[in-house]
């Protein structure tokens, strides 16, 4: 069985996150990690892996030169094999775009089984893998807390926003997996040292045939006309409770007429 | 001026409020035409009542999408609908609310389209170019004004992004069929189990939310956190750490990966404030915490905040708002 996991180099969730002045996510001023969400992905295609289903784990990332280290972290953790699409011209590329990039890619490798996080968490839409099946015409199997990979299909529970749902769909397929998927592993030192002797394959839009004008700032469908900064907020009144606070609190919600 | 298509997110024909702040907003670009998939005509739910609504709050047309063999299917038979009409009607936008199902429907819609897609936007207002989006990132650090430059907008709103108004019409309803999606391209629904309803608001779209987290210290503990809940009117959330210590329900999880929430108020009691959870609610309104720490995160972002035991403060403040009632 292929598996294919696409995962994501992001700037730190933690640190002060910006744009260029392009209207491009900074990539430079921050450190980048794994996009943590991506995680839950990679872990579910190991699980996969070690549970007798004899399956290859090829782990799929676009991005500037730096993404490859989304690639090492996840070898580290397993898998076989990493695929790094690199090129000038993706600078700048909406999700549309990526979509069309990463099932170019995924074509490209080819899969039984393509696994994604729920969203990155730095554009945070969360389309990129419906996207993705869209244009290879296959099922995306999305929100999935729960996978299950038998003969030719695969099966899994999808927390909604009303229900709780139990799902299948036939391979090849997308599954997204969100971060109730089961808790992804550490990778070992021994896992890191392998991680880089691990063969790692990169691609640029001509081997992949992608049309230059559909991706980067050129191909993207929308635009940024402005990214400020947030004002900070005024800061609170905070008092210690010496027996009224709940009285005070009562008071202050009085005065913004929530009571 | 055009045609605006809405999808309404509706839970078997009652129609949930983000979609009548669409109305609100598609109205300020266009006439809005709402499409109802799976309610009616083939189905077991009445269309009618739906229909009435979306005409209480602007809808000029209903398209109504159904066939027997709908609700085996995820998302699919709304996509090729929907697509379909748009492509009829070349409408001036496509809206649709920001539930898991419908951004995945926008997502496959523009690509049918070649269109380019914005999700998440808190306002909408008419510009040159198209629709003028407003959207907060990089958890409500940044505000983006954006538009699409190619192909129909397609747009994916957040709760609370506009007011629900009242714009009495009588719509024109038209029936659209679809046929159920071949097994290659197609996500079958085995079994569905429906979240029970609390009775208390929908968290995405509440106007009040009181969460409780680590402080809480306990399922049965929680019930302090409901009695302000409902003292307020508002719904009840929950921090990760809370919902991991299976204390409450992750329907109920605020944060980056929970549901993000964005109402008037915002009662933090017993969070911390951890960067995760701050991305679920930074943009509230009006921010309130209880916590014993005063070093704690949370209180960077109040508007007021106090140093205390929440089991202290919590039933004190519900005594007091009922005593005022």
């Amino acid at each position: 069985m292929k598996i294919v996991v696409c995962v994501k180099h992001v700037p730190d969730a933690t640190a002060d996150r910006g744009f260029d002045q392009d209207g491009a996510t900074d990539r430079d001023s921050v450190d980048s990690v794994l996009s943590e969400l991506d995680e839950y992905a990679v872990e579910q295609a190991l699980r996969i892996a070690e549970s007798g289903v004899e399956a290859e784990v090829t782990y799929l990332t676009v991005g500037p030169a730096p993404a490859r280290a989304a690639l090492l972290k996840a070898l580290a953790m397993g898998g076989d094999r990493g695929v790094h699409v690199v090129d000038d011209r993706l600078r700048g590329t909406d999700a549309p775009g990526t979509a069309a990039v990463l099932a170019a890619a995924a074509k490209h490798v080819g899969f039984d089984l393509l696994l994604c996080g729920m969203a990155s968490t730095d554009g945070a839409m969360g389309v990129v893998p419906a996207m993705v099946a869209e244009h290879l015409g296959v099922p995306a199997a999305t929100y999935l807390s729960e996978v299950e990979v038998g003969l030719g299909s695969v099966t899994g529970v999808r927390d909604g926003d009303t229900a709780t749902l139990r799902v299948q769909a036939a391979l090849p397929a997308v599954v997204s997996v969100t971060d109730r998927a089961g808790e992804a592993r550490y990778p070992s030192f021994k896992g890191i040292v392998a991680a880089k002797k691990k063969p790692l394959l990169s691609l640029g839009l001509d081997e992949l045939a992608v049309e230059p004008d559909r991706v980067g700032g050129v191909g993207a469908r929308s635009t940024v006309d402005s990214a400020t900064p947030r004002p900070p907020r005024a800061a609170g009144e905070i008092v210690s409770d010496s027996g009224e606070g709940g009285v005070q609190l009562a008071e202050f919600l009085a005065t913004r007429k929530f009571i | 001026m055009g045609e605006v298509l809405v999808l309404v997110d509706h839970v078997d024909g009652a129609v949930r409020k983000p979609t009548l702040e669409l109305l609100t907003l598609a109205r300020r670009i266009g006439q809005p035409s709402a499409v109802l998939v799976g309610c009616g005509a083939g189905g077991d739910t009445d269309a009618n009542a739906a229909i009435e609504t979306l005409g209480r709050h602007g809808a000029v047309k209903v398209y109504l999408v159904d066939s027997p063999e709908l609700d085996d299917y995820l998302v699919a038979p709304a996509v090729d609908a929907l697509a379909r009409i748009a492509g009829e009607v070349g409408p001036a936008a496509i809206l649709t609310p920001s539930t898991l199902d419908a951004r995945e429907i926008a997502a496959r819609v523009a690509v049918r389209l070649g269109s380019g897609l914005i999700t998440d936007a808190v306002d909408l207002r008419p510009g040159p170019d198209g629709p003028v989006i407003e959207q907060s990132v990089f958890a409500g650090t940044y505000v983006i004004k954006a538009h699409v430059n190619g192909g129909i907008p397609v747009i994916t709103v957040k709760p609370n992004a506009a007011p629900v108004e009242l714009a009495e019409t009588v719509p024109a309803v038209e029936k659209v069929e679809v046929a159920p999606p071949p097994v290659a391209t197609a996500v079958r629904i085995l079994s569905r189990t429906a979240r029970e309803r609390t009775g208390r608001p929908e968290l995405a779209d509440a106007e009040i939310v009181v969460s409780g987290g680590r402080g809480v210290n306990g399922a049965e503990n929680f019930a302090v956190i409901e009695r302000v809940a409902d003292a307020l009117g508002g719904a009840v959330g929950a921090s990760r750490a809370a919902v991991d210590a299976g204390w409450y329900p992750h329907s109920h999880q605020v944060g980056q990966t929970g549901t993000q929430v964005s109402p008037q108020l915002y009662v933090a009691a017993g969070i911390s404030g951890a960067i995760q959870h701050r991305a679920g609610m930074q943009t509230s309104k009006t921010i309130v915490a209880v916590n014993t720490d005063p070093e704690a995160a949370i209180f960077e972002l109040v508007d007021y905040g106090v140093v205390g035991d929440l089991f202290a403060v919590l039933p004190q403040l519900s005594d007091e708002i009922e005593k005022r009632r």
